[in-house]
């Protein structure tokens, strides 16, 4: 019974595709996709032309190649900028409208959208290839005065506030991938939490692409008020194929005074098969802005999917006594390839920034942490500690470091620690010798390794994680 | 520049007796350096210092051409005291000395080697510049089995004879089995503005020894890149230590490539800046077999607008398993306009390794300097007591002990 359990973790479960009928816009890349997507979804003039600005300076943008992992050159002229089930052409009202292939994709996916269904109160807007299907727990949640809906209503029904903070972290005039996301972005979620308000449930977005040949930008934009506190998570899926298929999206948070951002990611995208064919390209640009004075935004990612990961959660820790966190498990076995790590841009006066990343690289993968911490002249009394701790098994992966560290101010003090080992004989011999086999002892000090990340993640997403760090390495050992 | 550059080339090319073959290698060095300029911060190794900048903030145009048919007086003034040593003179960039006195002369040789064979393959343009206008380039080999009896100093001098200019230097070592030899760099600049460009290789065979000491330690405003390439066999030890001071700009740079099984390397270097310098330590330790040692301790001193660089890079290919790597960069911020920028980067494709890096930046601890006055000294006292110790450990990892004296005495740091 065990070994059939292992056996079926094995394979990447969630690697079906969902026969559903789509409505593409043509392929390729040009103003009239972006007025396509734009007259979708029924934007106003203005979201129009904060796309159509991001696209003009995208075509004066290149595309950057300094990062670790290579890639095949992407022609983005071949790609699907715009998929969606045709159910969802006039969105439905209720679930009980929504096609029930896509409640079914769901329920595979073990993301019940029936709320009753939910033991735990997780509010979950799904988005599935290029728009949102549904999102629960919203009456509960307007009751607290909590907008939590897809990016493309709030457009319509909160201009004034997306208006305002859209933009705000990532310009339209970023890098190559986050300006490529502002001028295509399909959908996303917004949340809104008013001032001195308790956010009572987790708010979570569950993110699949289905169709292939299709890039999926999703932009996520979370505001948190005064005094006010959320915690975020994020899940991602993709079915299996032999080709890349990129994803790119932009995530934006802003905390104002004494507000508490946590934002949780299970990052679990197709990775390629063995031989590392197919997986997809996650480019994400991630930025928070600790934008008032005693604000927190926490980051934590549990990266175990994508061919190639490719990212930098970020804080601007531009408010007064404001704190950012960074807590990282990335793994990457067979052919995946991982260049990510954090910025900790610190502005204000008394900020504190604290990094903990733990990498782990397996079969024929490769493993970068890269990270900057920048105290600028004005951010007196700052301190950063950033711990970055890597573990290699087998001698055909890599593991590397590249932190920047930037002191400008005399008075602020920064500590950096990395260390790369492997998995000591002894410790598996220990193991071993209680009667696990080496896979569970490997998986029980790799366990014992990421524990530091793992506790910063809800509850829920918790055990999911540790479930996941086990079956991502299947078949490392030995 | 370019037309500078072309100018000057000629007129070296004049004066040295090259065969075509060599004529052709400089113009080709030439060219390439043409096509780069000097290193800017859009080069990744260049980021956090952008001597294109630099130089032309602070020199403007350069000229590249020396005449050096006179030989310049010597100053025996500068000479350092209290040290029996074998010397190597430099004068603007001309070699006026070479003197073995205390060794035996049939086991050291020194050969003339004016053909430029490009050792260096360095990414950086500055190579191309050196191999392009070095003059005489000399190889000193230390024979199987001999161990110098006294420390080797390599004076540097400039004289206020010059401004301006660019000088290249080049020099060969090759430490041959069970040998070893130290080399102090001394330098010692009364000139101002000029861009001097150091390029030194140094192949340990077997069971050799190297230690070398740079001491960058008078105020002056020239402007200095210095390249150590290390190629190590089997149980070679080398040993550099950096006393980064004096000058405007230094950036000193470093490549060891640890080939053999056994072979360690060391590199401590201390920063102590003020005036506006602007230094910058940059080491590749590359683990290329099993077994291998490395080990890293920079320490700076950073007051009045100063800016120190360390990026230090730990390569372990995949066959060198067993590799021990360490690095550790601590800085004290002594003022609000200084900077410290770190890279500290581990490349790691072997599983059973033990590398670890570690960064630290921040001010004098408070509650130590209150300890200290507490018990009487004045803040004065106490802030140098304390940056004292902070050095003296950097210092201590001499293992030279006189070279390890003279060098207390120089930048006035007590046990």
């Amino acid at each position: 019974m065990r070994d059939k359990q292992i056996e079926d973790l094995k394979e990447y479960k969630y690697g079906f595709t969902t026969d559903i009928e789509n409505i593409r816009a043509p392929k390729g890349l040009n103003e009239d996709i972006i007025k396509f997507i734009s007259k979708v979804k029924k934007e106003p003039d203005w979201m129009l032309s904060f796309r159509l600005k991001a696209f003009e300076r995208f075509k004066q943008l290149k595309e950057p190649n300094w990062q670790k992992p290579k890639y095949p050159k992407i022609d983005y002229q071949d790609l699907y900028y715009y998929s969606a089930p045709k159910s969802m052409k006039n969105k439905p009202n209720s679930l009980d409208e929504l096609d029930p292939k896509l409640l079914e994709t769901y329920k595979k996916l073990g993301i019940p959208l029936e709320e009753q269904k939910r033991l735990n109160g997780i509010a979950v807007d799904a988005v599935f290839d290029s728009v949102s299907v549904a999102t629960t727990f919203r009456e509960e949640l307007t009751k607290h005065g909590i907008i939590f809906c897809p990016i493309s209503e709030a457009i319509q029904n909160h201009p004034e506030l997306v208006k305002k903070y859209l933009g705000s972290v990532i310009p339209t005039t970023d890098h190559f991938f986050a300006t490529l996301n502002s001028a295509v972005f399909t959908d996303g979620s917004f949340a809104y939490i008013p001032e001195g308000v308790r956010c009572p449930m987790e708010l979570s977005t569950y993110f699949r692409i289905n169709a292939s040949k299709t890039g999926q930008f999703e932009r996520t934009l979370i505001v948190a008020d005064k005094g006010s506190y959320v915690s975020y998570l994020e899940g991602c899926t993709a079915p299996m194929r032999d080709e890349n298929q990129l994803h790119a999206a932009n995530v934006e948070l802003v905390a104002l005074d004494d507000a508490e951002i946590k934002y949780s990611t299970v990052q679990n995208w197709y990775p390629g098969d063995k031989d590392g064919k197919g997986g997809i390209y996650n480019f994400v640009t991630k930025r928070g802005l600790c934008k008032g004075k005693n604000s927190k935004i926490s980051w934590t990612q549990v990266e175990t999917g994508s061919a190639i990961t490719w990212k930098y959660p970020s804080c601007i820790l531009r408010g007064d006594n404001s704190v950012g966190e960074f807590y990282s498990i990335a793994i990457t076995n067979n052919h995946q390839k991982a260049d990510t790590g954090t910025k900790m841009i610190h502005l204000g006066k008394n900020t504190k920034s604290k990094i903990i990343s733990k990498g782990i690289s397996a079969g024929n993968s490769d493993m970068t942490y890269r990270g900057l911490v920048d105290i600028s002249p004005k951010a007196n009394n700052s301190t950063n500690y950033t711990q970055c701790d890597s573990l290699l098994m087998g001698n055909k992966c890599g593991a590397h470091t590249v932190p920047y560290i930037r002191n400008k101010n005399s008075e602020s003090n920064i500590a950096h620690e990395a260390t790369t080992s492997k998995i000591s004989e002894d410790q598996l011999h220990y193991c071993q010798q209680r009667g696990l086999n080496p896979e569970e002892a490997v998986g029980l000090i790799v366990n014992g390794f990421c524990k530091e990340v793992l506790q910063q993640l809800p509850m829920e997403f918790a055990v999911e994680a540790q479930k996941l760090v086990g079956i991502s390495l299947e078949g490392s050992v030995g | 520049m370019k037309e500078q550059l072309q100018k000057d080339f000629e007129n070296i090319i004049r004066n040295l007796n090259l065969s075509q073959k060599d004529i052709e290698i400089k113009k080709f060095c030439l060219d390439n350096f043409i096509d780069k300029g000097f290193p800017n911060r859009k080069n990744e190794d260049w980021k956090f210092s952008d001597l294109n900048q630099i130089i032309k903030k602070n020199i403007g145009e350069l000229s590249f051409y020396s005449d050096y048919t006179f030989t310049n007086k010597i100053d025996t003034s500068i000479f350092v005291d209290g040290l029996e040593h074998n010397k190597i003179v430099f004068i603007n960039g001309r070699i006026e000395k070479i003197d073995f006195n205390y060794e035996k002369k049939e086991q050291i040789e020194i050969i003339d080697q004016s053909e430029t064979i490009n050792k260096f393959n360095a990414k950086n343009s500055l190579s191309d510049l050196n191999n392009a206008f070095t003059n005489k380039s000399f190889k000193i080999l230390v024979k199987n089995g001999y161990k110098l009896i006294k420390p080797l100093i390599i004076y540097h001098t400039t004289t206020s004879k010059i401004w301006s200019k660019n000088i290249n230097l080049k020099l060969d070592f090759e430490l041959d089995k069970n040998s070893s030899l130290r080399v102090i760099d001394y330098f010692n600049d009364t000139s101002k503005k000029n861009f001097i460009n150091i390029f030194y290789n140094f192949d340990l065979k077997e069971n050799s020894i190297l230690k070398n000491y740079k001491l960058d330690k008078f105020q002056n405003d020239n402007i200095k890149y210095f390249f150590n390439n290390i190629e190590q066999e089997k149980n070679s030890i080398s040993e550099t230590f950096i006393l980064s001071s004096g000058s405007n700009f230094l950036k000193n740079e470093i490549n060891c490539d640890l080939n053999g099984e056994y072979a360690s390397a060391f590199v401590n270097g201390i920063f102590s800046l003020n005036n506006n310098n602007h230094h910058e330590i940059r080491t590749t330790i590359n683990h290329l077999t099993e077994n291998t040692k490395s080990y890293q301790l920079i320490k700076s001193v950073l007051e009045k607008n100063s800016n120190a660089v360390y990026q230090g890079k730990i390569f372990v290919n995949s066959d060198a398993q067993k590799t021990d790597g360490y690095q550790l960069s601590k800085a004290i911020l002594l003022d609000k306009e200084s900077e410290f920028n770190a890279k500290p980067e581990l490349e790691i494709y072997a599983d059973d390794v033990k590398c670890s890096h570690g960064s630290a930046s921040g001010s004098l601890n408070e509650d130590s300097i209150f300890y200290l006055m507490s018990r009487g000294l004045s803040y004065q006292q106490s802030r140098e007591l304390l940056i004292n110790g902070f050095l003296l450990d950097v210092v201590e990892k001499i293992t030279d002990s006189e070279i390890k004296n003279l060098i207390k005495n120089m930048i006035g740091i007590k046990e």
